[in-house]
């Protein structure tokens, strides 16, 4: 018998994505973005994306059907991020979804988005090996997760605790003059400059180690970058551009693999998932790669197109929780906003 | 009632532009047959679904066998009114029944007149927050005569009777508070079925622009 087709919706923050799934196959995946509406404000602005949820979420529906050549009255069960994101974004989702489980009769899975992030990797790899790894790392999350059961059993070891990673490039890129979002210019910038400048690298004094051992700090950092730029303007000398990003680029991507390879063998775990927007990123999937190598830790990165924010991710996430017979959500479930990554589905 | 057969079917009609989620369901002769209003405030996002099934479930409808959608539009709280037009447009697309959108001022416009509330010309307006109001102004028949805008109370003073909550919050500016507060889905679907509102698309009166400030240079740190 055929496994339960499985419509997933992402409305977490500037992409519109709605994917379809069976069991690991991907059948399709829309994505719409409003990434260019934000690029004059530096940053995402809420409301400008809610209101191109609005506008996109029947057509992404619609053109993810097209693209599967299913029909939705094929669809089994819908999967929608209800938390983490912003509560505006996603209650755009949540009302089409449940929407959707009323008009053809079907279960509802209110999902989170950072354990979607984390069962994405089932669509280009296969099953997950249990339990795993998982470093997020994307304009909204910096997260180090311990996958147990990826439909109920995820713990928390560590976080950003001030700017997510991505946001780092942002704000970086943003002094740089640089386009938004920063993650690909300072990629590329980086790959024709040297690592000439030791920026700080956040929460990795022996002090920090003790009670932030697997958490993230990318503010100093990006104060740092700010200060020397800043030197230099004073000074009336050029910013060697490509040499800052190569610099800062290092400083990001040594904490982010130094931490996942040390809590991945602190935590006995051999296999290591990263994933988020960040992870398209060359630098921090090379030096990922060569540090997982050296400590034994096989390594699964998903593909970019699925890295990034995208109903696949959501759909990914739903089927694997109506595999493993979890119980669907009431139709009144909310929309969290900082839902914790310890709730798999609402 | 021959003509509101063939036009309207079952008519599902919800409205979200307010801070109580409305949900009503007319039968095919435009009689409302069950209706609901939610009792927790805001919530849009967690009551409307639960209303709808409720609704449906009073009705004694098996399934969804709605045959046409009426909406409230605003204007109104951002968050909860995309909530609304989320559902109603995907409701319209999975089940293939036409959605038909309604000013939410009209609604209480044709409510007002509807119970005899206001029997000559009259003012709607609600609470638009940041000390404004949504308003619009109507004629004896419940007609609006204005487009819907917000302002401050104090630019749109009036003697006149004013419908919604936007008199309550305001009473020197808008002294004639009359009821209803605020919308409710069977005089929506009323207004709809009786044609007595202007049929509008399921596109959000936002009559705002979002909150974004470009940023100037970054900040110096040192
Ligand atoms: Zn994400």
């Amino acid at each position: 018998m055929d496994q339960p087709l499985v419509l997933g919706i992402e409305s977490s923050c500037d992409e519109t994505g709605v994917g379809l799934v069976r069991g690991h196959t991907l059948l399709a995946d829309a994505v719409a973005s409003s990434m260019e509406q934000h690029a004059p404000f530096g940053g995402v602005v809420p409301e400008i994306a809610s209101r191109a949820h609005l506008e996109a979420i029947v057509p992404m529906i619609e053109s993810a059907c097209e693209k599967a050549s299913v029909r939705l009255s094929d669809v089994d069960a819908i999967a929608v991020t209800a938390g983490p994101g912003l509560a505006g974004a996603l209650m755009v989702g949540v009302g089409a979804a449940k929407a959707l489980a009323l008009g053809l009769g079907k279960p509802v899975y209110g999902v989170n988005h950072l354990a979607g992030h984390v069962a994405v990797d089932q669509l280009e790899h296969g099953a997950l090996p249990e339990p795993c790894l998982a470093l997020l790392v994307s304009g909204g999350h910096s997260n180090l997760l311990q996958v147990n059961d990826i439909s109920g059993d995820i713990v928390s070891l560590g976080n950003t605790i001030d700017d997510a990673a991505g946001e780092a490039y942002d704000k970086v890129a943003r002094l740089l003059d640089l386009p938004y979002p920063g993650g690909p210019p300072i990629d590329r910038e980086a790959a024709s400059g040297s690592v000439t400048i030791d920026f700080p690298r956040g929460l990795t004094s022996r002090k920090d180690l003790e009670r932030h051992r697997f958490d993230f700090s990318f503010s100093g950092l990006k104060t740092a970058v700010a200060r020397w730029v800043e030197a230099r303007h004073r000074a009336g000398e050029p910013v060697p551009v490509a040499d800052v990003c190569a610099s800062f680029q290092e400083a990001v991507v040594d904490v982010l693999t130094r931490k996942a390879i040390d809590a991945a063998l602190t935590h006995g775990i051999h296999d290591l998932v990263i994933s988020g927007g960040v992870a398209a990123n060359s630098r921090l999937r090379a030096l990922a790669e060569e540090r997982a190598a050296a400590a034994g830790v096989r390594l699964r990165v998903p593909k970019r197109n699925l890295c990034t924010d995208n109903g696949a991710m959501i759909a990914a996430l739903g089927s694997e929780v109506v595999a493993r017979g979890r119980p669907a959500s009431a139709l009144d479930f909310p929309a969290d906003s900082s839902q914790p990554v310890g709730t798999v589905v609402v | 009632m021959a003509t509101a057969d063939s036009l309207w079917g079952v008519l599902l009609a919800f409205d979200t532009a307010s801070p109580q989620v409305t949900v009503a369901l007319l039968d095919d002769a435009g009689s409302v047959v069950a209706e609901r209003r939610s009792e927790d405030l805001m919530k849009h996002a967690e009551q409307l679904a639960p209303l709808i099934a409720g609704v449906l479930a009073d009705a004694g409808a098996e399934q969804f066998d709605v045959t046409a959608l009426a909406v409230g539009v605003g204007p109104g709280p951002f968050t909860g009114l995309r909530v609304g037009l989320a559902t109603a447009r995907t409701l319209a697309m999975v089940r293939e029944i036409p959605v038909y959108g309604v000013c939410s001022l009209d609604a209480l416009a044709v409510e007002a007149v509807g119970t005899g509330a206001v029997t000559g010309p009259f003012l709607v307006a609600t609470d638009a927050r940041r000390k404004e109001v949504y308003w619009a102004s109507y004629d004896e028949t419940g007609r609006r005569t204005s487009e819907p805008a917000v302002d401050r109370p104090a630019d749109v003073a009036s003697e006149l009777p004013v419908v919604g909550e936007g008199a309550r919050l305001y009473p020197e500016q808008f002294p004639n508070a009359v009821e209803p507060l605020r919308p409710s889905a069977g005089w929506l679907g009323h207004a709809v079925v009786s044609e007595l509102a202007e049929l509008l698309d399921p596109d959000p009166l936002y009559l705002r622009r979002p909150d974004a400030v470009a940023p100037g240079k970054p900040k110096a740190v040192s």
